[in-house]
């Protein structure tokens, strides 16, 4: 990719300080964080339960997480950046109903943009209220998740709108490519992108420096609102597609979808992944796990014939280890 | 002991010893704040600690009040050895420190904030009439007039300090740690204020008075001790000293401190920054320029408005009046960035606070003013920072492993470039926030107390970067707190005051005694 920089390497690459610091065992666990976890429940319930490790409930699940992942995965970018988006849930049913109920009449490709729009457009106002109003983003994204519900059920109502009538809106979720859906292959090229900006980009690194120390990327030159303001966009726009996908899913969308539920869901997967709530700390590859590792619960207790009740208790005591845990090694590492 | 000590007038309570300090010494990451010092402090006196910034002078008070454990030496409270581990045990033995930074709960009551934390009660909730009883009774003992039920939020500054003081009676307090307490105040409130001192040493209470502003010393105190570097010079009675004295005791060589030599600024050498008329908070109309090759030297005391104008500068802060040119002609656009932009970069006084990311790595850390220049379409070229990365790091000095061989557990990780900034020293940080800075590549470098906390040899490194950046024909503005340092490496240096330039000096009129003196607005020909 960069030609330029092969040629003027002097020094050949092993002689180059590593980017990756060594793994010993301790440091590698603390890391790795929630992937030894994750792995040995998916073993456990390979071992547990015959159903599971199949491709069809492999499968099923990714396309029962798809629109979880997609939110979560710009939800990391927001929380990395030091802000918080609890609109999302909101946003989602908004953009769902606002594409289902123009489907009804107008082209689906036509339905799905103007959701994605809406989304965006709640972004924007989220990040405007945060970086310009300097509004706490909690509270700032808590009362938007007030007004877009009141906005949905506007949309709505108070009914649930419903495309059966309407086939071609499902082909954006439900079109079989390569055996998997497009809603898989939606949310895959999502969390990648992200992943990348994240990890690959200069306004990835931005976005760390802003969550991590705002003060000394505004002096570096970064401009940490700037920065926000494009995450809560993202997150807007993320939460938006997650909507329109899972409403083209089930032909069916209502003001009430999801909701608090959803937005919790998503912000349990990215912290239980590892993403710090403070800030500056975090990886796309950790709310993937995270995510995954929520909907292995809740799988799990389908799949074994568990008491559904205790699954709740049990993703809350897991959260609670999970923010524990962050908490005790940035203590350890001050 | 539990109970109300009453303050006791009489004579016999200013005699005796009360607190006597023995080879106390201290040190901050290698650097020594406190080195032996000891002293005896008599009841009910007003023992006044002074010397320049970072002398030592606020340390020992902290240590006096268990805010600071000391590394070695004893505290001896009324004969007795003593070891505060926390502020909290040297209140119980009737020792409060009076900060710099009042804390004042803006939502409550004068009175509520006088007895935070020691309310009376009944069954769980406050005793609002005896809280109010109770405040009138020490307000009269102490002679304030200042009314409980005020709010805490837009007390003066004058009257925030009377809460600190009665809280600290409320608590018994036989011994107050005061921390500059007049800095922020006008004269007739700092007047008012040193006579509620005299009142309180006169009823017996002990007063140790941190503070720098020496006329007030020379009037309140009755003994004064002298700190330099961290060494007592002397303790003597205050009636014994002027202005004068004190000042030149003060000064002096410290060990160890060598500069390196100056560079010449060309005299056809082009003005790279310059101030016009520039005000912000805490600055008022501010004129001065630095040329290419320069190093000007900011000296002040502590609240002068250095930082004020290193930031004001750089665009850190909103520029209320005047205008800031580089090279590139007025500086234009909002924020740092623009500042950066027009090749003016700043360390900034805090490298933990203002400077670095933590917990992010290193290379993330020194890269992240020169992403621009090392990426393409938006995507860091990986390869191409680690190599920028490592050899700037190199050129500052910062020894980075070329290779990580397997750490132990216990041995923990060796610093590769993607450990966390945080795991290195103190001095190596600050290079790492000099190499962010080359690597970036400025025309004029803000530096605020570049060598604040690190250790002699970093100092030394430091004094170097600062005078070769120099001669590579950077405008360097030096900001300090240590007079010797701004003396040793500045061309030319400018004292603030008050949030304006007093006096230049230059060449042969550049002394240690000539930059205090402007510094703390003694009179005195320049």
């Amino acid at each position: 990719m960069d030609q330029q920089d092969l040629t003027q390497a002097k020094a050949p690459a092993s002689r180059l300080p590593s980017l990756r610091p060594p793994a010993t065992l301790a440091t590698g666990l603390r890391r790795a964080g929630i992937l030894y976890p994750f792995l040995i429940l998916f073993i456990v319930l390979a071992v547990a339960s015959g159903p599971f490790f199949t491709k069809v409930n492999l499968l099923d699940i990714l396309d029962q997480q798809a629109s979880t992942l997609i939110i979560a995965a710009a939800g990391t970018l927001v929380l990395v950046a030091g802000g918080i988006d609890l609109s999302v849930g909101a946003v989602y049913a908004l953009a769902g109903v606002t594409a289902a109920h123009l489907a009804l009449f107008a082209p689906p490709a036509l339905a799905i943009v103007a959701g994605v729009a809406v989304g965006l457009g709640v972004g924007l106002v989220n990040g405007v209220i945060v970086t310009a109003f300097r509004i706490n983003a909690l509270i700032a994204t808590l009362a938007m998740s007030f007004v877009v519900s009141g906005l949905a059920s506007l949309v709505t109502g108070g009914n649930l709108v419903i495309d059966y009538s309407r086939p071609g809106f499902a082909d954006l979720a439900r079109t079989s490519f390569l055996t998997v859906n497009t809603s898989t292959w939606t949310m895959l090229a999502v969390v990648v992108a992200l992943g990348v900006v994240l990890s690959r980009t200069t306004a990835g690194r931005y976005i760390y420096a802003s969550g991590s120390n705002a003060e000394a990327a505004r002096l570096s030159g970064v401009r940490v609102q700037r920065i926000k303001l494009i995450t809560f966009v993202l997150s807007g726009g993320a939460a938006a597609l997650g909507g329109v996908i899972d409403a083209s899913r089930v032909l069916s969308a209502q003001a009430s979808n999801g909701e608090t539920t959803l937005t919790f869901t998503v912000l349990a997967g990215i912290v239980v992944g590892g993403t710090s709530i403070l800030g500056g700390e975090g990886a796309m590859w950790r709310t993937v796990v995270g995510v995954l590792f929520i909907a292995l619960v809740g799988n799990g207790f389908d799949l074994l014939g568990l008491n559904p009740l205790y699954e709740q208790i049990a993703l809350g005591g897991i959260l609670l280890i999970a923010v524990g845990l962050d908490a005790w090694s940035r203590l350890r590492q001050h | 002991m539990a109970g109300l000590t009453v303050p006791q007038p009489a004579a016999g309570a200013t005699t005796g010893t009360h607190v006597e300090l023995a080879g106390i010494s201290r040190s901050f990451g290698g650097v020594r704040a406190l080195d032996e010092v000891s002293l005896t402090i008599a009841k009910g006196s007003i023992h006044a600690l002074v010397g320049e910034n970072g002398a030592g002078k606020s340390t020992l008070g902290k240590v006096l009040a268990g805010v600071i454990t000391p590394d070695r030496g004893q505290v001896l409270l009324d004969g007795e050895p003593v070891a505060f581990r926390s502020p909290r045990e040297a209140i119980l033995r009737g020792i409060v420190l009076i900060a710099q930074e009042l804390s004042i709960a803006p939502a409550l009551s004068v009175a509520e904030n006088v007895f935070l934390g020691t309310e009376p009660r009944r069954a769980g909730f406050v005793a609002r009439r005896a809280l109010r009883r109770r405040y009138d009774e020490l307000a009269a003992a102490a002679g304030f007039e200042l009314r409980g039920d005020l709010p805490g939020r837009g007390l003066r500054t004058a009257d925030q300090q009377k809460v600190e003081i009665l809280r600290a009676l409320c608590r018994n307090a036989r011994l107050i740690v005061m921390d500059e307490p007049t800095a922020a105040l006008g004269r007739p409130d700092a007047e008012r204020l040193h006579q509620v001192i005299r009142r309180l040493a006169a009823g017996g209470t002990t007063i140790v008075l941190v503070s720098h502003f020496l006329r007030q010393v020379a009037e309140l105190a009755d003994v004064v001790t002298i700190l330099r570097d961290g060494r007592l010079v002397r303790t003597a009675p205050a009636a014994d000293e002027t202005e004068e004295t004190m000042l030149s005791s003060m000064l002096g060589r410290s060990l160890g401190a060598t500069f390196p030599p100056r560079r010449p600024v060309p005299p056809q050498a082009p003005v790279v920054l310059e101030a016009h008329g520039l005000s912000a908070p805490g600055v008022h109309d501010v004129s001065f320029d630095v040329r290419a090759g320069e190093i000007v030297g900011l000296a002040g005391l502590v609240g002068s408005g250095r930082t004020e104008l290193a930031r004001a500068l750089c665009r850190a802060e909103r520029v209320t009046a005047g205008t800031v040119r580089t090279a590139d002609g007025p500086l234009a656009g909002r924020g740092p960035w623009a500042a950066l932009r027009a090749g003016l970069a700043m360390i900034p006084e805090s490298r933990q606070e203002q400077g670095l990311m933590l917990g992010r790595p290193i290379a993330e850390n020194v890269s992240l003013a020169s992403l621009a220049r090392l990426s393409d379409l938006g995507l860091v070229r990986r390869r191409a920072e680690r190599q920028a990365v490592a050899g700037v790091l190199d050129q500052v000095g910062v020894r980075v492993p070329a290779q990580c061989p397997r750490g132990g557990v216990w041995g923990g990780r060796p610093p590769g470039l993607a450990t966390p900034v945080s795991t290195l020293s103190g001095g190596n940080q600050q290079k790492a926030l000099f190499a962010r800075i080359l690597l970036r590549g400025p025309r004029v470098l803000v530096a605020d107390e570049p060598t604040r906390g690190v250790d002699v040899g970093a100092k030394r490194a430091i004094y170097e970067l600062l005078t070769s950046l120099a001669a590579e024909g950077l405008g360097v503005l030096l900001i300090s707190s240590d007079a010797e340092e701004i003396l040793g490496l500045a061309h030319r240096v400018l004292v603030m005051r008050a949030g304006r330039i007093a006096a230049e000096f230059r060449g042969e009129a550049m002394t240690e005694a000539a930059v205090l003196a402007a510094a703390f607005g003694a009179e005195r020909g320049a």
